[in-house]
């Protein structure tokens, strides 16, 4: 694969500790649960200006209640959450919507406002945050939309297009106050799988036109390998980042933690190391019950 | 065996024990057909010989193996089961003694927050969009007037003929405009429009908000930095106290309107008549008591429909149960407040 020897360059610059680019998000032994029970601990991790950054992890392992906490939605129970020199939970209320200002959100059912149209929903940030008038909120909003690909939506109504349509205008959202940062929740959940890859596609067009740091959950291995430039990896068993670094990297890495392996290995490249295996005269995983 | 349980697995088994059996051999290789109850018991089987320490070896068709195998090939993660919950009737009445400091705290802390928002538009500073005032007062105020025309007309119908019924035999017909008019005025306008805005608008709002909170549509609002209590919250809770004092009043003329047709048309009393009774019997004071009644009524629909949504969990039973809630907490809610007003004006004499 070609593809992952260029990654592989890329990366072994990047890891050689020489990172200098701004550091946008810094999280520091972050434990995050609900009442006495304890989701994940001892969370840290660095995402840099221009990082395409992963959260990763099976199903119910808090991927999701992690980027609630890195957008103010949920409070840690212990740890910090450094914007650049901002500590976001540390400050109020006020500290946190400054930071959020600055940040935009992709929520995973896209979460457009049922109540407006596709122009009203990207217009409302707008109308809050900026003196525009109400003729430039909307040429705004058409061009939000225009860059999502929605040009000529501007006056449907989110329960009128289809799911993919609506990440999108979720997306477009979020570009409203062209913000620094942006979260995404499971952006390709749910999309068939080439508006999945045109999905990744734009969020590397925007990163390198808009100069945005995304932060991505997600377990969808075709974007981790195809956008990611660092992520970690949530295990649900130990309940801590078991694994981190570039996601092309890490699974060739011998070093990496099994599970996170067992995770980023694809279901082709499953099946032939299992058949691997089976010819070497393995043992299935469960051969005898009783 | 037909239809074999899974109990007795165990006790086919304890029968073996003292025997001194240490292998259990099953031969159904030849099975053609079976379903889970077969499976449930051969896992119980298992699990029982391996209790005992016996060693197992069965011999049984491809698929059922492979199931078999399945079924132990992820072992129950600890602490994943549920404890039953306790059903006892103390221990349900002590927990909700347990739960309720908390609950009562919250509810108080939404009403600060509804209270700092409204201290925030007064200030200017809240992020209330007037068209969605507008849009509120549109909703819970004029598309309300049939139903209430309705209802309250209907209500001044009965108040009119149970009075009439025990004034004819006086002769005293003409005190039925006194006892409609007093009535609805003072009190019944007011409530009918509680209790029909309750079921039509607080329930609404709950599930509305509600539906709002599992789309995620509240947490877009707060992560961009807009208070979900001062977009939602504030312009229902000023739309319906607005709106619930005026439409007492439509529902008073209503209900007096019901009054005057039986006894103009029923009780053959002049139409002239009935309107000077009821312009001497009812003192205007009524109708001020009738929008206090009102205006309370206004802010417990809106604050309980609210708060239900804004509470609401994460799925489509939650928005459900916090519709039932909003209903039935503003009906009591009203009834209780009624009661209170009531002797708050006995005390001050009004």
């Amino acid at each position: 694969m070609s593809t992952d020897t260029d990654a592989k360059n890329t990366l072994t610059t990047k890891s050689a500790g020489t990172d200098d680019r701004e550091l946008r998000i810094s999280v520091r032994g972050l434990q995050v649960g609900y009442g006495s029970f304890v989701l994940m601990r001892d969370v840290s991790f660095d995402v840099r200006a221009g990082d395409i950054f992963f959260i990763m992890g099976g199903s119910g392992c808090g991927k999701s209640t992690l980027l609630r906490v890195l957008m103010g939605l949920k409070s840690p129970q212990a740890g910090q959450v450094l914007y650049g020199d901002t500590d976001f939970w540390g400050g109020g209320e006020d500290t946190r919507r400054r930071v959020m200002r600055h940040a935009g959100v992709l929520f995973q059912g896209g979460a457009l406002w049922s109540s407006m149209t596709l122009a009203e929903n990207v217009g409302l940030p707008l109308q809050q945050y900026t003196d525009l008038d109400e003729e430039e909120i909307r040429e705004q909003a058409s061009l939000k939309l225009a860059l999502a690909g929605l040009a000529g939506f501007e006056d449907y109504y989110p329960s009128e297009i289809s799911g993919g349509m609506r990440k999108r205008a979720g997306l477009a959202r979020a570009l409203a106050l062209d913000p620094r940062i942006l979260f995404l929740d499971e952006p390709s959940a749910g999309l068939d799988p080439v508006s999945s890859r045109l999905l990744d596609d734009l969020i590397l067009e925007l990163r390198d036109t808009l100069g945005a740091t995304f932060v991505i959950v997600s377990h969808e291995l075709a974007s981790i390998f195809s956008i990611a430039s660092n992520s970690v990896f949530l295990d649900a068993h130990t309940r801590s980042v078991t694994a981190r670094g570039n996601p092309a990297q890490l699974v060739r890495d011998p070093h990496t933690e099994k599970r996170a392996r067992l995770f980023l290995t694809r279901g082709d490249e499953r099946e032939a190391a299992e058949s691997a295996r089976a010819d070497a005269g393995e043992s299935p995983p469960h051969k005898d019950i009783a | 065996m037909e239809e074999p349980r899974p109990e007795e697995a165990d006790a086919a088994l304890a029968g073996l024990a003292d025997q001194r059996v240490r292998q259990l051999r099953l031969e159904a290789s030849a099975l053609g057909q079976w379903d889970t109850s077969l499976l449930v018991f051969l896992v119980q089987l298992v699990k029982a010989a391996r209790a005992r320490q016996l060693s197992v070896d069965l011999d049984l068709p491809q698929g059922l193996k492979r199931l078999l195998h399945l079924a132990f090939a992820v072992p129950a993660q600890d602490g994943a089961a549920r404890k039953k919950a306790n059903t006892s009737f103390l221990y349900r009445l002590g927990d909700s003694a347990i739960t309720l400091p908390p609950r009562v705290a919250d509810f108080l802390n939404f009403c600060g927050d509804v209270t700092l928002a409204l201290w925030r538009l007064f200030l200017g500073r809240a992020k209330m969009r007037p068209q969605d005032f507008v849009a509120a007062m549109h909703e819970c105020g004029v598309q309300a007037l049939p139903i209430i025309s309705l209802t309250s007309l209907l209500f001044g119908l009965i108040l009119a003929f149970v009075g009439a019924v025990q004034l004819t035999q006086f002769g005293a017909q003409i005190y039925v405009a006194g006892l409609v008019g007093i009535g609805m005025l003072r009190v019944m306008g007011a409530i009918m429009v509680g209790v029909v805005m309750s079921g039509r608008v607080g329930a609404a709002y709950a599930a509305l908000i509600g539906t709002m909170q599992v789309n995620e549509e509240v947490d877009a609002l707060s992560t961009l930095g807009i208070p979900p209590v001062d977009f939602l919250v504030l312009p229902r809770v000023l739309a319906l106290t607005f709106m619930v004092p005026l439409l007492t009043l439509y529902a008073d003329l209503m209900g007096v309107l019901g009054g005057y047709l039986v006894g103009v048309m029923m009780l053959g009393l002049n139409p002239m008549e009935y309107f000077n009774a009821t312009t001497q019997m009812v003192p205007f004071k009524h109708v001020l008591i009738g929008l206090v009644y009102g205006t309370v009524f206004g802010v417990i629909i809106a604050v309980a429909g609210c708060y239900q949504g804004m509470r609401c969990g994460r799925s489509a039973q939650a928005v459900g149960q916090a519709t039932t809630t909003a209903v039935v907490h503003s009906i009591v809610g009203i009834i209780v407040a009624t009661a209170v007003i009531t002797v708050i004006c006995n005390v001050l004499g009004v």
